[in-house]
């Protein structure tokens, strides 16, 4: 038993000192491209997310905003130009890279017949992290999420499936690069609000984001927020 | 206390998850079963009581019933991911992505092809089987069955993001999955003659271990490709 307190400590103490070492590199764009079925959507587009930053991604329909995302996160190649995560290229150290970063996709990526905290719990696994359902219930009751816990994801109204997706963002040891798309997406406002100031405190610690949204946002005049318009 | 995932606790994960997924959703692996059983039990009513002859066919006629079953749910492997945006967060863990095809192939195996294996002695009994044949028939689809998940799992890849992906996968894997029906009911046939089983087990166990490395390299490039 001391032995595995050990273990945990130590482990815990190795991904502290590796997240600490992430929130100081930087995410780099450089001259890239991106064309999807035979329209380009952007081409040679520079840019640079900084520890402490957020970039909020916005433009109308089809402009290419998910597609940037996906690229920034390793999971579309651009069809020119390369994507730096601190002084070296995603694909080069794609492992490490993946282990630094949160993608939430514009669909929850949550399993149907799985309760919260066991899709929690699983979610956090493939991302490298091993945690106790006590933790995942630790960050759906911070999400004000407790009363769905124990509830399989297809009794859960499309709003609530989103909050429990976003409650990834609440477990401990939180990864420096948090990738969202749409994040926004059927929350109600109060959720709004709550994710919102979550985005603030994660980048007050030095962590980035990149999000994309069709909405005005509270936090659009914060000095730490980047806009892009694709 | 939360702390890092080592790669085999991820890889023994996803192959918890899928077979937790599974069990959730017992249809699926229950119609493969009871397919197998339909498909199994039409053969002695259409050929009628001829007990010499259904000894003959039994063990190509259970095998191309099994082969037809596990083809049932080889489009879910990575569909359902898919469709509910898991598929991503399975392309971002730090688990090089052929390990995680492996891990779903394993899972996906020992909730449809070990099931057909176990229940493959019972349809025997309705060919008339002596019961050493019937464990050549079995030890045939527990080497076949996993076999039939690598291969399938290529197809399932291939097609992922195109309509009608059942039928599409099945003209792709059945040509590809012929060698291990001949070797599989070729095994039983073989003993049944006394001719023994090394050369066939010994030919199944070889194409198992070629598929083990080279099927979840060719999955892990089709799923890329299918995504991009």
């Amino acid at each position: 038993m001391i032995v595995v307190n050990l273990l945990n400590s130590f482990y815990c103490l190795v991904t502290l000192i590796q997240n600490e070492v992430a929130m100081l590199k930087t995410l780099r764009l450089e001259s890239v491209s991106c064309i999807r079925g035979g329209k380009s959507l952007f081409t040679n587009l520079d840019l640079e997310i900084k520890p402490g930053t957020i970039l909020r991604i916005s433009g109308d329909n089809g402009s290419g905003k998910s597609s940037l995302l996906r690229i920034l996160c390793g999971l579309l190649p651009p069809q020119a130009g390369k994507v730096v995560w601190g002084d070296q290229l995603i694909h080069e150290d794609r492992d490490q890279f993946h282990s630094e970063l949160i993608y939430l996709g514009h669909i929850p990526a949550l399993k149907a017949d799985f309760t919260a905290i066991e899709n929690l719990m699983s979610l956090a696994l493939l991302s490298g992290q091993s945690i106790t359902a006590e933790e995942a219930l630790r960050a759906l009751t911070a999400a004000d999420l407790a009363d769905q816990a124990h509830r399989a994801i297809r009794t859960l109204s499309q709003g609530q499936k989103q909050r429990i997706a976003l409650a990834r963002l609440r477990l401990p040891n939180p990864k420096p690069l948090w990738i969202l798309d749409e994040p926004f997406n059927a929350l109600d406002q109060q959720s709004n609000q709550l994710l919102q100031s979550l985005l603030l405190a994660h980048v007050k610690q030095n962590g980035m984001v990149a999000i994309s949204s069709h909405q005005a946002l509270s936090i659009d005049d914060d000095p730490q927020v980047m806009r892009l318009v694709l | 206390m939360s702390h890092s995932a080592t790669s085999t606790s991820i890889f023994i994960g996803i192959i918890k998850r899928d077979l937790q997924l599974a069990l959730r959703r017992k249809s699926d692996s229950l119609s493969a079963l009871i397919f197998f059983a339909v498909v199994a039990s039409l053969f002695p009513l259409g050929i009628g009581p001829e007990t010499k002859l259904l000894m003959q066919i039994a063990p190509g006629m259970l095998w191309i019933a099994a082969l037809l079953a596990a083809m049932l749910s080889l489009h879910k492997m990575f569909t359902e991911d898919f469709m509910d945006g898991s598929l991503d967060q399975i392309l971002l863990t730090k688990l090089p992505l052929s390990l995680v095809v492996l891990a779903k192939t394993i899972a996906h195996w020992l909730s449809s092809g070990v099931l057909l294996a176990l229940i493959s002695p019972i349809l025997a009994l309705q060919f008339n089987l002596p019961f050493d044949s019937v464990v050549v028939l079995f030890l045939s689809l527990l080497l076949g069955t996993p076999l039939l998940s690598l291969i399938g799992s290529i197809g399932a890849g291939l097609t992922l993001a195109s309509r009608g992906g059942g039928t599409l996968l099945s003209l792709i894997i059945l040509p590809l999955v012929a060698p291990v029906l001949i070797f599989g009911a070729g095994a039983v046939e073989a003993y049944q003659a006394g001719l023994g089983l090394t050369a066939h087990f010994s030919l199944l166990g070889a194409m198992l271990a070629i598929a083990l490395f080279l099927a979840p390299i060719a999955t892990a490039a089709s799923l890329r490709i299918a995504l991009e």
